[in-house]
């Protein structure tokens, strides 16, 4: 890629206030996107994979907090611009969509109004204009009817509809990041499909860049180019999606493709049980020294009690955070 | 719409029957009677041919029988008292009540919703802190006290407002009364718009409007108003019935020629007809305002249809 990437996220804090201090609930948190490129955050609830989003999009709200590191967006520190300046890159150029498309909604606005507000926020449209504009909109996402569904209240879609909506309105200033926290997980595994599709599908043509924040490492990897795993609150590896399939090098990441199902493997292997990462997330309080993984690790030893490890770039290409990585 | 309208029409008719009952039964078995009341030194003659003239003598069921009779033609009976129809002293009284109560209403509207929307926007800061001072002292306050203080205040005192009456029934009378009577469910109003705000800015859909760049104050007018709105307009509509209810002891301070005031002293002298009339006429008023609340609901929330 040529010229500054689209975000860079550079030694990135996360604090939580917890009354009595502030512990850190993410930290070194590293990575770019480029323009146009999907880029992948997974890792179990908890891990601070959603407040990062957040951070990025600027919504962290009290008790969270960035407590350290840079955000770029195009260039441009997000941290240092002026709330109105933070306003105008939000769903405009940086748009987001949310886990439930039940309760994101407001239930008591029309959809085509909550579409149409985004035209007149960032594109000075009158009223009369952006109402045009959400037909459009929802046309776009392959709603039945738009000119009818406009008008409809969100109680009065399905999850999968509802979603469609969360994607026009998402996409309708033609953003240059799409942040989807868990886009999907709501929603049944039939319409899942459809709705991922449509979401890249409309990226794709617009040279809209997507980060991806799921837990579920097939489906990140399936949508995204590369992706990064994140455990405790740090991200423990950085691959392209088909290598961390292939060859996974963190003793996490290993252990998340070991325990994922494969269809057909019953005939190669026999009827054996799935296999499981010994061992709970420790607390966001109670981190453990060194490398935060090395409770549940098989390949534990002194040093990963002691010493956080460093990130190493690995030689077909990544990055892992890991004193004894593959 | 409209036969939901006419359901909830139906609907009413045996809890006024309820209430009609009620009050019969209740001023059937209390001791005392509009005769006694009227002189101290009985004569059991006069009184018999009063208890007669008055139709008194009959049974408990013939009477009860006899009175919803003449309620279904609309006629509430004579007062015992003024020997005028009950429909004819209600009718003069109703305005200065329905004037009071919607004073009272609007007076704590205006103050008691902004000012929880204000407190709710920074919740801690220093208006949050005053305002709900001010809400539960509003809640706290005795009105008879009140309307004590303000008369005392804004009559004797300052000399701007006259102390009671209503007077040619013009704006300087009310304003007395309504304050007096607004102040309650204005502290009320202002904490349960605080609560609804608090927790609708917690919502999703708020997170979701703010990821969509708006301004806080855009998110409150766009997205957070009609939804608390809901929640106000119940509060607004339960205390409607108690406003009427509390409305009796402000009319009777201020000597304000309304429902209440003919209320208690119809009570005090066992005026069973005008009694009767009178508690029929404010919970109609009651159920007709619910019943507009509802339809309200139709209007504002979309998930709220009638069929």
């Amino acid at each position: 890629m040529t010229g500054t990437p689209l975000l860079e996220v550079e030694d990135l804090r996360l604090d939580l206030d917890i009354g009595s201090g502030r512990v850190a609930a993410a930290e070194g948190v590293s990575f770019r996107i480029d323009r146009g490129e999907t880029f992948g955050l997974v890792g179990e609830s908890g891990c601070g994979k959603s407040i990062t989003a957040l951070a990025l999009i600027g919504l962290l709200r009290h008790p969270l907090s960035i407590g350290g590191g840079v955000i770029r967006f195009d260039g441009k520190e997000i941290q240092h611009l002026s709330a109105a300046g933070q306003r105008d890159l939000r769903g405009n150029r940086i748009a987001m969509i949310f886990q439930e498309p039940m309760t994101a909604l407001n239930p008591v606005s029309p959809v085509g109004r909550q579409i149409a507000e985004m035209f007149v926020l960032h594109k000075g449209k009158s009223w009369r204009e952006a109402n045009r504009l959400a037909v459009e909109a929802l046309a776009n996402v392959r709603v039945p009817a738009p000119e009818r569904r406009v008008k409809d209240y969100p109680h009065q879609l399905s999850g999968g509809m509802r979603q469609r909506v969360m994607i026009a309105i998402a996409l309708a200033c033609g953003p240059d990041l799409l942040i989807a926290d868990e886009p999907t997980t709501a929603l049944d595994v039939t319409v899942q499909a459809e709705i991922i599709e449509l979401m890249r599908n409309l990226c794709a043509e617009r040279g809209t860049a997507i980060l991806m924040i799921s837990h579920d490492l097939g489906l990140v990897a399936n949508v995204c180019r590369r992706v990064a795993v994140m455990y405790a609150g740090r991200i423990v590896e950085e691959r392209g999606s088909a290598d961390i399939f292939r060859a996974p090098s963190h003793p996490y990441t290993q252990g998340l493709v070991a325990s994922l199902p494969r269809l057909g493997s019953r005939a190669a292997l026999g009827r054996a049980r799935l296999q499981e990462i010994a061992g709970v997330v420790p607390a966001i309080t109670h981190f453990p020294d060194g490398c935060r993984f090395n409770p549940r690790c098989v390949r534990a030893t002194e040093i990963c009690r002691t010493v956080a490890p460093d990130v190493d770039l690995l030689e077909a290409g990544g990055l892992v955070r890991c004193h004894h990585h593959a | 719409m409209l036969s939901f309208l006419f359901r909830r029409l139906l609907q009413t008719v045996p809890t006024v029957l309820a209430v009609v009952l009620l009050v019969f039964v209740l001023f059937s078995v209390v001791p005392g009677s509009i005769v006694s009341s009227m002189s101290d030194d009985s004569d059991p003659q006069v009184e018999e041919r009063m208890k007669k003239q008055l139709g008194l003598d009959d049974p408990v069921y013939v009477r009860f029988g006899k009175y919803i009779a003449k309620l279904s033609t609309g006629d509430l009976g004579t007062s015992f008292r003024t020997r005028e129809p009950v429909t004819t002293m209600i009718a003069k009284r109703a305005w200065p009540t329905l004037q009071l109560v919607f004073a009272a209403m609007a007076f704590a509207v205006v103050i008691g919703v902004p000012l929880g929307f204000i407190a709710a926007l920074k919740p801690g800061g220093i208006v949050d802190t005053l305002a709900m001072m001010v809400a539960v002292s509003g809640l706290s306050i005795a009105k008879f006290w009140l309307g004590l203080v303000l008369m005392y205040l804004f009559a004797l005192k300052l000399g701007w407002l006259p102390s009671f009456g209503y007077g040619d029934g013009g704006l300087k009378y009310l304003l007395l009364p309504a304050v007096t009577l607004g102040v309650s469910p204005m502290a009320l109003f202002a904490r349960t718009t605080r609560a609804a705000v608090l927790e609708i800015m917690t919502a999703d859909f708020v997170r979701t409007a703010r990821s969509k760049g708006m301004s806080e104050t855009r998110v409150v007018k766009w997205h957070v108003m009609r939804n608390a709105l809901v929640i106000i307009l119940t509060t607004v509509g339960l205390q409607f019935g108690a406003l009427m209810g509390q409305a009796v002891v402000v009319e009777k301070l201020f000597s304000w020629p309304g429902i209440g005031s003919l209320l208690v002293d119809s009570v005090l002298q066992r005026d069973i007809p005008a009694v009767q009339g009178s508690i029929l006429v404010v919970v109609l008023a009651f159920l007709a305002i619910n019943l507009l609340i509802d339809v309200l609901y139709g209007v504002i929330d979309p998930r709220i249809r009638y069929a």
